[in-house]
């Protein structure tokens, strides 16, 4: 599981009416001039609370560059009296790994799970969508509140039969229905497994979104006699681009980041880095210039994607809730 | 399907995102095809309709490996389907237009969510082979164990304390930091945790917490802190049950930045006026800070819990990877997988079902609190 979701719980009008309004000051705050109502001691504890949380991760940075020796012996705030600087970790971690797979495959593997386990569930969830929001057929209601429902069902409980089926397929009385993929060694396991997992909290955002579009504007274009592919295509796709992309960006570091899946779906050379990460940390346990060096090739990612797209994802986050 | 998928296994990566996608892209666009000339009238398309009702049925289950008659009757009750969309009260082609945008994500959830879903269930009260009932057997086991009780309590432990503590860090910063210089930076600081991986923020706490012998340099920061107040270096990670608590902190590093952004955008969504007419009533910062503002953001304190609650349940990363659930450490999610990789797949099971009814009331109590406020309004 990722630390990474937008809030995926029902949220009140009221509630999410604030958080807009909030938001929408955060954006406006830059413009007006500000005016400082915290007091000194409230800036010193905002000091302090920043500092904690940032050193765990300068430390771990820092010590990335310095030489084997100096990681191992002595910390990494006596980095000016025991002065080293070192690319040498990164080129020994890239070659590091298990017997099968090194950490620079691993990250090309993490890169090739990670880009269509985001872009697959994003079109299958805006079409589904879709139809929950412009298409009106019986029993709609209840089978949007049974997706929703589906959100509370711990990963947990899927992965195992979910992999069965994948090796063995399925067999209904002796009839086979379903072959199995006899791919062991493929990304199209954890590829399945992840878009599958995306769904049901992807299209409950979306919905959110694409029901908010005025009923003007889709009635209007039915008028003049476009189908629902065209009212898809033309109009919900284009309006929905950013909660789209909003949600992409979060698939795509829940995906990143994961290690449950990977570890169920991703066996042997397929495995992402964070799985092989996980491995060798019990490997290496003490070789801590290796260790700092992987993590940190892990999370240059999405530090580079949660940096450059922050707004986004601040945004994505409230989504669940502020419906646009 | 197989084939093609074993067939673009053997390709390099860059490739086979790129042809996996435009792959996707075209079966896709094929659909949106359909869909757009469903609903129109006239022979050539009513053709067209009953040819893709008959031949997609049956040439997904042939590519799913089925056996051929059962590809048939998938045939035959795409025909069935053909029938009831041509008879339908919309017009015919719309319950085909309906099923084309419903089908991909249906089916999926189908295969993916609801059957495991059940088959877990059922896994749960079966022996280690899946064959044989055993009745209530892997959950007498897990809450008889001294071991699987101890499982048990320290999930509990985890959900107790991470979202109190994290809301409250994350409460008490938003506020420090409103509309204070540098907000900005502020917040990005304590939200980045959050883009970081459970693994990379696990080894980054582990170099935290690392443990010298007294006579050597310690590398480890906390252990270096305990030194210079003349302490002697502590193992963190392996005295139960205090390294519970330390792997707890990593987990309450990580979602204060959540709570963060949420309950900063809710307090500056209190209404300024609110705040004033307090200010004018003589009242102090913590007072209206108290009584305006936290009673303002009372709803969304709940969210933040509820996520972070159901969160901090399903931890599983963080304890894999710090101590594997070593040393009294394990919780539900890392034991369900333990017991799956030492083939008890029935105990697996029964504790996977633990963790569904664990986050059960949470959903409830949830629901019914918004429930609530709307009868209010």
């Amino acid at each position: 599981m990722s630390a990474v979701t937008p809030i995926d719980v029902p949220m009140s009008d009221s509630t999410s009416r604030q958080l807009a309004r909030g938001e929408a000051r955060v954006e406006a705050a830059t413009k007006r001039t500000k005016r400082r109502l915290t007091s000194r001691t409230a800036t010193i504890a905002a000091l302090v609370i920043a500092i904690l949380w940032t050193t765990p991760t300068f430390g771990l940075f820092l010590s990335s560059f310095r030489p084997a020796g100096e990681v191992a012996t002595t910390g990494w705030w006596t980095i000016f009296s025991n002065w080293g600087f070192t690319f040498d970790n990164y080129l020994q971690v890239l070659e590091a790994g298990n017997t099968q797979l090194t950490m620079g495959q691993a990250f090309l593997n993490s890169i090739a799970i990670t880009l269509p386990a985001t872009v697959i569930p994003l079109v299958i969830a805006s079409l589904a969508a879709y139809a929950f929001a412009w298409i009106d057929f019986k029993g709609k209601d209840w089978m949007f509140i049974g997706i929703f429902a589906l959100q509370i069902v711990p990963l947990q409980m899927a992965l195992v039969p979910l992999l069965s089926l994948f090796s063995r397929g399925v067999n209904i009385g002796g009839v086979e229905l379903f072959s199995g993929l006899n791919a062991g060694t493929s990304y199209s396991q954890v590829w399945i497994a992840h878009t599958i997992f995306a769904l049901p909290l992807a299209i409950f955002l979306l919905h959110n979104f694409v029901s908010e579009i005025p009923r003007e504007l889709i009635e209007a274009a039915r008028v003049d006699g476009a189908s629902h592919g065209q009212i898809f295509f033309r109009i919900i796709l284009p309006l929905t681009m950013p909660a789209i992309a909003s949600f992409g960006i979060f698939q795509f570091l829940w995906v990143w980041n994961d290690l449950l899946v990977a570890l169920v779906f991703a066996d042997g050379t397929v495995a992402p880095i964070t799985k092989l990460l996980a491995e060798v940390t019990g490997k290496y346990g003490q070789d801590w210039h290796l260790l700092t060096a992987g993590a940190f090739i892990s999370i240059v990612v999405p530090l580079i994607v949660f940096f450059s797209l922050q707004r986004y994802f601040v945004r994505g986050l409230l989504a669940g809730s502020t419906k646009g | 399907m197989s084939q093609f998928l074993g067939w673009i296994a053997t390709l390099p990566a860059w490739l086979q995102i790129v042809l996996v996608i435009a792959a996707f892209l075209a079966v896709i666009g094929l659909l949106l095809f359909f869909i757009e000339i469903a609903p129109r009238s006239g022979k050539k398309y009513t053709i067209v309709r009953l040819a893709v009702c008959v031949l997609v049925p049956l040439i997904a289950m042939l590519l799913l490996g089925s056996v051929v008659w059962a590809a048939l009757i998938a045939a035959v009750l795409g025909a069935l389907f053909f029938y009831l969309d041509y008879r339908s009260k919309q017009g015919a082609g719309y319950l085909f237009q309906l099923i084309g945008f419903l089908a991909p994500a249906v089916i999926l959830l189908a295969i993916g969510l609801i059957y495991p879903t059940i088959g877990t269930t059922i896994q749960a009260f079966q022996d280690n082979r899946s064959k044989g009932f055993v009745g209530l057997d892997n959950f007498v086991w897990i809450f008889t164990q001294p071991y699987g009780i101890r499982v048990v309590v320290n999930t509990i432990v985890w959900v107790l304390l991470v979202p109190a503590l994290s809301t409250i860090f994350g409460l008490a910063y938003a506020a420090f930091i409103d509309r204070s210089r540098g907000e900005k930076i502020f917040k990005a600081l304590v939200f980045m945790p959050m883009a970081i991986s459970f693994v990379g923020a696990s080894i980054i706490w582990r170099f935290v917490y690392a443990a010298k012998p007294a006579d050597q340099d310690q590398i480890g920061l906390l252990n270096q802190i305990v030194v210079w107040f003349g302490g002697e270096p502590v193992f963190w990670l392996q005295n139960s049950p205090w390294n519970t608590f330390f792997l707890i902190i990593v987990l309450i590093w990580i979602q204060t930045g959540f709570a963060m952004v949420i309950l900063s955008a809710a307090i500056k969504g209190v209404p300024a006026e609110q705040l004033e007419a307090a200010e004018l009533d003589g009242t102090n910062a913590w007072q209206r800070f108290m009584n305006v503002t936290v009673p303002g953001i009372r709803s969304s304190l709940i969210v933040v819990l509820t996520t972070i609650s159901i969160a901090s349940l399903k931890v599983f990363d963080i304890v894999r990877t710090m101590t594997a659930g070593a040393n009294e450490t394990s919780v539900i999610a890392n034991e369900m997988y333990t017991q799956w990789k030492g083939f008890e797949t029935g105990r697996s099971a029964a504790f996977a079902v633990v963790l569904f009814l664990l986050v059960m009331p949470i959903i409830i109590y949830n629901a019914r609190q918004i429930k609530k406020q709307r009868e209010i309004r």
